[in-house]
Parts: C-alpha cells; sequence; structure tokens
C-alpha cells in the first residue's frame, strides 16, 4: 500500500514537472502582454522597460528556470494585470469554486443516485423510462445555455433568486463561505444547480445500470429469500453495490466540476478561479494563466490519488498496484 | 433512432442550404433596419416580412441567423472531429502495430491528456493559438485525437491477430498498406459510434468556447456566440436572442447522440439483442 502510494506521488511529481513545462512554453507563445499593459502611445524606450521590468526580454530556457526556482518556493510570478502575487491572487477565489463544486457535486450525489436506483429497480415503469430519457437528454444539454434559462426562469420571470454574484460571505475558518447565511444559500442555488445537471445525468446513469445489473444477482434473491423488506434489499444490497463505481466516478468528476466551473462562473458571475481564468486568458495574463493550471494539475492528481484509495477501500476485491 | 436521424437530416440539410432557405443574409448590413431591432417571436419587420423567431439587437432575423449558426457549428464539428480522427486513429493503429516505445509513448501522452477534461485542455490551447477558425478546429481536434488514438488501438490489438493480417504480412505488404487498407476497415465499426458521439461533443464545446469569447470570432457567428449575444439582452427580458439558437443547438445535439446510441446497439451483436 505504501510502495503504491509512494510511487503514485512520483508519478504525479513527473506528470506535474511535464505539465509546467509544456505549459510554460505553451503559454509564452501567446503573444505579446507588453502590447496590452503598455499604453499604445508608449515609445520603443518605454516598452523595452515594461518588457524588462516583466523579465520578458529574457531567453526562454532561462525565463523557464526562474519560474521553476521561484514556483518551488510557492512564488508563481506577479499577475501583470493586478500587480499582485499571482498565486495570492488564485488562492484567494480558489474557497469560491471549491464551495460551488461541492455544493453541485452533494446536488449530483443527492439527486442522481435515487434517481438511477429508481429507474435501474423499475426500468419498464414510466418513471423508470423517464429517467433513462431525461439522463441522456441531461448529457446533451449545453451546461451554459442552461445556465442562461435558469436565469432566465428563476431570476428575470419568477424574480425567486439572484443571477448573479456570490452574496454576503461568513467567515469560516478563516475562509469566506456563502453557505452559512441564507442571502448566500439563494446566491448559490442557480450556479451549483447549473454546473450540477451533467452530474446527475452521470451518476443517474451509472447508478441505474449498476442496480439493473444488481437486482439480477443471487445475493438480492437471497436478501429476498430472507423475507427482508424490499425497502431493505434495495436501500442496503444493491444501494452498497452500486456505490463503488457511483464514488469513483464523483470523485474523478469532482476535478471535472472544477474545470466545468469556468462556464458557470462566467455566466454567473461568480467570483472563482474559473472567472480568473477566462479574464486572464482575455488579457494574456501569462502568470495567472500559468498558475491556475498549476494548482488544478496538483489538485487533479490529489484528487486522483484519493478516489484510487477509496476505491480500494470501499471494494476489497479491487487491489492497488497488483498489476504493475 | 427514426425520427432522430430525420431531425439530424434535416439540420443537416438546413445548414447546408442557409444561404438560399433563410429570410435574409444576416451578415450583409445593409438588409438590417435598426428599427427591427429586438422584435419579438412572429412579429412583422418594417418592411412587412414576418420574423419567425424575433430579431436580435441589430435588427437581424433570428432564424437566418441560426440557421448560418448550424452551418457553422456542423462545419466547425466536422472539420475538428475529421481531424482528430485522423490523427488519433492514426496513432492508436501504429501504437497497436508497433508497438514498444511507440506504444508506450503514444499511450502515456493520451492517458495523460484524457486524465483532464476537455475543457481545459481546449481553453489552454486556445490561449496559446488565439481566436479564429481554424484555430478552434485543431483545439477541439487537439481535444479529440486521444479518444480516437484509444479506440482504435484497442480494435487493432484484436484484429492484428487475426489470419487475413498474417497473410498481408505473408505477402510482404508495406507496414502503411496493412495498416490503412486492411486493418483500419476491419476496426472501423466500434470507431464509427465513436465519431458520432465526439462530433456532437465538439460541436457543444466549440459553443462553450465560443460563448465565453473564446472561440470564433464575431464574423463568423456560431450558435455560441449567437447565444452569448442574446446573453446582454436576457436579463431585460428578450429571452428569444438566446433561447432559441440554444434550442437549435441542443436539438443538433440530442439528434446526433441519439443517432449514435442507436448505431452503438446495431453494431454490437450483443447490445442488440439486450
Amino acid at each position: 500500500m505504501l510502495a503504491y502510494v509512494v510511487r503514485r506521488l512520483a508519478q504525479s511529481l513527473a506528470a506535474l514537472a511535464f505539465m509546467s513545462v509544456l505549459v510554460f512554453a505553451a503559454v509564452y507563445a501567446v503573444g505579446n502582454p507588453v502590447d496590452i499593459l503598455v499604453n499604445p502611445q508608449s515609445d520603443q524606450n518605454e516598452i523595452a522597460r515594461a518588457t524588462a521590468a516583466l523579465g520578458l526580454d529574457r531567453p526562454l530556457a532561462e525565463q523557464y528556470f526562474l519560474f521553476l526556482k521561484d514556483a518551488a518556493r510557492g512564488d508563481l510570478g506577479k499577475s501583470f494585470a493586478y500587480n499582485v502575487p499571482a498565486i495570492g491572487l488564485i488562492l484567494e477565489r480558489m474557497p469560491a469554486t471549491l464551495e460551488l463544486a461541492t455544493a453541485a457535486m452533494l446536488i449530483a450525489l443527492l439527486l442522481g443516485i435515487p434517481l438511477g436506483l429508481w429507474a435501474g429497480v423499475a426500468p419498464r415503469s414510466a418513471a423508470g423510462r423517464t429517467i433513462a430519457l431525461g439522463s441522456i437528454l441531461g448529457f446533451s444539454l449545453p451546461t451554459f445555455w442552461v445556465g442562461l434559462m435558469l436565469i432566465m426562469v428563476f431570476s428575470v420571470w419568477l424574480g425567486w433568486l439572484p443571477a448573479s454574484g456570490r452574496g454576503p460571505t461568513t467567515m469560516l475558518a478563516g475562509i469566506p463561505v456563502s453557505i452559512l447565511s441564507a442571502e448566500g444559500l439563494r446566491h448559490l442555488a442557480l450556479p451549483a444547480a447549473n454546473l450540477a445537471l451533467l452530474n446527475v445525468s452521470l451518476l443517474a446513469r451509472l447508478a441505474r445500470s449498476g442496480a439493473r445489473e444488481s437486482m439480477q444477482r443471487d445475493y438480492v434473491r437471497f436478501a429476498r429469500a430472507k423475507g427482508l423488506s424490499e425497502r431493505r434489499v434495495i436501500g442496503v444490497h444493491v444501494l452498497k453495490n452500486v456505490l463503488v463505481p457511483v464514488a469513483t466516478v464523483a470523485g474523478v468528476e469532482f476535478g471535472s466540476l472544477i474545470a466545468f466551473a469556468v462556464v458557470t462562473e462566467s455566466i454567473f458571475a461568480w467570483p472563482g478561479m474559473g472567472k480568473l481564468l477566462v479574464d486572464s486568458i482575455n488579457v494574456l495574463d501569462r502568470p495567472v494563466i500559468v498558475g491556475y493550471l498549476c494548482i488544478v494539475v496538483v489538485l487533479f492528481v490529489a484528487i486522483n490519488l484519493a478516489v484510487d484509495l477509496l476505491t480500494s477501500w470501499l471494494d476489497p476485491r479491487v487491489r492497488l498496484g497488483a498489476d504493475a | 433512432m427514426r425520427p432522430a436521424l430525420a431531425l439530424l437530416s434535416v439540420m443537416l440539410l438546413a445548414a447546408l442550404l442557409a444561404p438560399w432557405i433563410s429570410p435574409q443574409n444576416p451578415y450583409d448590413l445593409a438588409q438590417l433596419q435598426l428599427v427591427d431591432s429586438r422584435l419579438p417571436p412572429l412579429a412583422r419587420s418594417a418592411a412587412g416580412a414576418l420574423r419567425w423567431l424575433g430579431t436580435d439587437d441589430q435588427g437581424r432575423d433570428m432564424l437566418s441567423a441560426i440557421l448560418y449558426g448550424l452551418r457553422t457549428s456542423f462545419a466547425v464539428g466536422f472539420a475538428a472531429t475529421s481531424l482528430g480522427f485522423a490523427i488519433g486513429v492514426s496513432l492508436g493503429l501504429a501504437a497497436a502495430w508497433f508497438g514498444g516505445w511507440v506504444d508506450a509513448l503514444v499511450m502515456r501522452l493520451a492517458d495523460l491528456q484524457l486524465s483532464f477534461p476537455s475543457i481545459l485542455i481546449a481553453l489552454v490551447l486556445l490561449a496559446v493559438f488565439g481566436q479564429g477558425m481554424e484555430k478552434i478546429i485543431l483545439a477541439l481536434a487537439a481535444v479529440q485525437w486521444a479518444y480516437f488514438a484509444r479506440a482504435a488501438r484497442a480494435s487493432a490489438l484484436v484484429e492484428r491477430r487475426k489470419e487475413y493480417i498474417e497473410a498481408a504480412i505473408a505477402l510482404a505488404l508495406p507496414s502503411a498498406r496493412i495498416l490503412y487498407r486492411h486493418l483500419l476497415p476491419n476496426c472501423l465499426p466500434p470507431l464509427l459510434v465513436l465519431v458520432a458521439v465526439q462530433a456532437a461533443a465538439a460541436i457543444t464545446l466549440e459553443a462553450t468556447l465560443s460563448f465565453l469569447g473564446l472561440g470564433l470570432p464575431i464574423t463568423q457567428p456560431s450558435l455560441g456566440l449567437l447565444i452569448a449575444n442574446g446573453f446582454n439582452y436576457l436579463l431585460s427580458g428578450h429571452y428569444w436572442i438566446s433561447f432559441f439558437p440554444g434550442v437549435a443547438l441542443l436539438l443538433a445535439v440530442v439528434a446526433i447522440n441519439l443517432v449514435a446510441d442507436r448505431l452503438g446497439e446495431l453494431l454490437d451483436p450483443y447490445r442488440a439483442h439486450r
């Protein structure tokens, strides 16, 4: 087990190093940020001064090693646009994104699993068919458009929920969160629902196929023969077996929720790091783009490792590293 | 299958024939009248023409804009998927055929890429390439190649052990010929389903990126850009400017996905009889 974790960490570091070279080389090619940051009427001297100040006049390899050296100390350079450390800027926005992604994941789990179970236990019923069809539709719905429609219905027409921003935040262990106040929850509702949509469908589909398969297994027949109530058969025996793949997928999907938050945050003006990324791409704010990607890569690596460990804990049949 | 296929055919045809069937050329500024701006659906323009789906802020007929937008969206999806297919399948076949370090290199790269959500990869690539039609096609193809490479390798690994490949080898045919003329055609069926699924994904992803302002330029508005434009007027209740382009996008993607689903059942004997 320990050997497995160590090997995985080494692999993750290699992936991280590889990504950092790739990202740095790629982002370097993004055009010249000086053109955007400097007043267009400035002369050659001023442009040269700004280029030197940002360290952009040095060779690419040197820029990369300077970047690595600083990155090792947790310094990803100063944002060109805000003139503050990029890493601080990103970390400041991270709680908002994590809160949004967590809320979306909770919605997906609490809605997707029961719906999927229902559809899997009674696949031929009207409800089962509707859920199955609905989940296909949910996959095809363009998330960003659904976000606009949510705003249209719940903010513009009904006027129930706010369409943008995070609302007032409360400090929880030094981190600002929205979930502790009613107003914050009202602000969270639409973006979280929007972000959850794809995963509700995904988890419902997964739970449905898992439940359908489980229902035909001997242990379900045995549990019924024992005289257990249908409620207990489904709620305990079937659910337990459905949960293993669901937990794995939900874990991996948490990463993609963070990535897709880029879209949701842009629609609902949610002040998270996804919106920061889009803004930074628009003004070619290199340090922030590179910093965001580094942080996301670290997050993903951590999530994947956690999911692997969780799966082996949930299902003792899965032996980690046995095939390597 | 039938309704989905019919819907898809109609939409493809409408996109193809857009310049001939749309009520106006939405990008000929001479045809736009500002008095017609933001007309609701089924209103008549100042000149008396019926605007089925309303008009946008510049007085552009939404139906025409959607038909042209569909054209762009389909074109981008088709081009990106073809390119991704060509690159991915070639690499996947090569990986299965040559094995060894080629296999290891291609598959590790694919694994690495697939461990990140497609939107993230596309965002980074667009940040690097900049905006433009060719650039977004390149970015989408770069997102897709890994799926094709993985699927092509999987089916090629099964096929290469069969006798017809042995026969081709015995005839001392060149590798490229065996790969593309013998191996590829027999690996195609499962890949076809993936082509459809990926085309739908590419269309959605392009729309999403264009919505974020990072995709197509304003001169070639795809459905995503139409929706983004409508967002500006949503809060004032002019829902139709982003609602209808979204419906068109949804219908196109659902139709493709349903056709892909059915295609998968038809091509997979185990699934068909379940």
